[in-house]
């Protein structure tokens, strides 16, 4: 009962979104902590990503979750959206927006583009099919393992990759403005003491998300790390 | 002062319907919105035109029946700073000469026009029906303050039971979503220790019936708290999820409890 009610009514579906929303934001926080290795030299940055291969079964326990929660978030979110707009046939002539932000009028957007980035990426980094010729697979460094190291320099010195993994940083902040907050108020534990502090805590993350990311591109462009 | 009026014109539910350029002329800033609609409505009678259907009755901005959409905002919020307004209440000092306004009724599936500014809204008795009550034996009223409250969750329950039903909430949301004026009812109810025993039974309900009726689901925007003439917080949704998340295991502890009584 309890499944059939979370994956059918309107408030459960709501609360898988949000849930998986927030476990989606953990890996975001994760993958930016990895990230960070770039600033600690080739050595850090390929013995974590040789640490991470190391895993083994467990690595694809993760992925295989982070796959599963990451599809119950779009297919919800989708199927709700789809229900959103049944539910008001008739548009409106005139419609003003009063207290609604520009990221929250613009989730499915952001969360597309995100989307597309995400798939994207996968083909750069994981699967080295865009650019194979800086794939982590076709590089080596002096220890004999993949060198991820070089792999980032090299595609971030193409300004157009560079500029594309911002803009999709961008939209993945605008994303997370909205659906940081958005996630604690589903789950009830918004109120109205804490909610105007929720508000400014979830546009900080998502401006630190957005810094956070974007300022391994820009070191690479303006040859701080190389 | 004068008006321009766009206002929305259907004859019936099946009826297509557009808009009809009105303008009324020495308007007086002392009018309410709905008595501009009513000296519009004598002028066309005069001329043999059908007149506007438009709802009201208490005009004092505490029974829910009036409200439409005003330049594309409930109850026309947008013109009055202070919030918390019905069409009603909003007076015409708030608008200046020569101003053009579209009004339409209100926008749902689940609030289907009936004539002209006038909507179905029968949809949330629906909801009430459902749940939105406490099961008591029929007999004397009991004695006053027999049941002590503590006087900050009475006030808590009061700013829920403040929600008169007038459907600006579903009206405002982008996905005409009703679960502010849901919330609202689960809350009230579920604050007081009269409402403890059907809580959770109650929050399935509303919810299951609320789902049924072909609302949307909320997108956490808050255009309904913006616009709410008894300024119900969003935050009542949350108490309502919550309600409904932990009372996932109870449907049969409630059947007992009314079949106890």
């Amino acid at each position: 009962m309890i499944v059939k009610r979370l994956f059918t009514t309107s408030v459960g579906r709501k609360t898988i979104v949000a849930i998986t929303g927030i476990l989606l934001i953990l890996f975001i926080i994760a993958h930016m902590l990895g990230n960070w290795n770039m600033f600690l030299g080739p050595d850090a940055m390929n013995s974590y990503a040789q640490a991470l291969h190391d895993l083994g079964g467990l690595l694809w326990v993760a992925r295989i979750g982070l796959l599963v929660v990451f599809v119950l978030h779009v297919f919800f979110t989708i199927q709700l959206n789809i229900e959103n707009k049944m539910a008001r046939p008739v548009p409106y002539y005139k419609k003003e927006y009063i207290k609604a932000s520009l990221s929250s009028r613009t989730m499915v957007l952001s969360g597309l583009v995100v989307f597309s980035f995400v798939v994207y990426h996968l083909l750069h980094y994981t699967f080295g099919v865009i650019q194979p010729e800086t794939y982590k697979g076709n590089l080596t460094d002096s220890m004999g393992r993949p060198d991820v190291y070089s792999m980032v320099i090299f595609s971030f010195r193409n300004p157009l990759i560079s500029l594309s993994y911002i803009i999709a940083m961008l939209l993945l902040a605008m994303h997370l403005d909205h659906a940081f907050q958005s996630a604690f108020q589903t789950l009830g534990f918004a109120n109205k003491r804490n909610f105007p502090k929720l508000i400014q805590f979830s546009r900080a993350f998502a401006i630190f998300v957005f810094l956070g990311y974007s300022v391994i591109p820009l070191s690479v462009l303006l040859g701080i790390i190389n | 002062m004068k008006i321009t009026l766009y206002i929305w014109r259907q004859s019936g539910p099946n009826d297509e319907g557009k808009f009809v350029r009105y303008d009324v002329e020495k308007v007086s800033p002392h009018w309410s919105f709905l008595e501009l609609l009513d000296v519009l409505n004598n002028q066309l009678i005069e001329k043999g035109e059908e007149p506007v259907a438009f709802e009201h009755d208490c005009r004092e901005g505490i029974c829910g029946s009036c409200g439409f959409m005003i330049n594309g905002v409930a109850h026309g919020r947008q013109y009055a700073p202070e919030g918390r307004t019905t069409v009603c209440q909003l007076h015409m000092f708030r608008f200046k000469d020569g101003d053009e306004l579209y009004l339409e009724p209100f926008r749902a599936k689940a609030f289907p026009v009936l004539k002209d500014l006038m909507v179905d809204r029968s949809a949330f008795d629906k909801i009430i029906e459902a749940g939105g009550y406490i099961t008591v034996h029929a007999g004397n009223a009991p004695d006053g303050n027999t049941i002590l409250i503590q006087k900050d969750i009475a006030n808590e329950a009061m700013n829920a039971a403040e929600c008169i039903g007038c459907g600006a909430c579903v009206a405002s949301c982008k996905n005409a979503s009703a679960m502010l004026f849901v919330s609202a009812k689960i809350s009230h109810l579920g604050l007081l220790p009269q409402g403890q025993p059907e809580r959770k039974r109650r929050a399935q309900r509303m919810i299951a019936k609320m789902d049924e009726l072909g609302f949307g689901n909320c997108t956490n925007q808050y255009e309904c708290e913006a616009v709410c003439p008894k300024g119900i917080r969003k935050d009542f949704i949350g108490r309502m999820n919550r309600d409904f998340l932990f009372s996932v295991n109870t449907e049969t502890e409630s059947k007992d409890f009314v079949g106890a009584i």
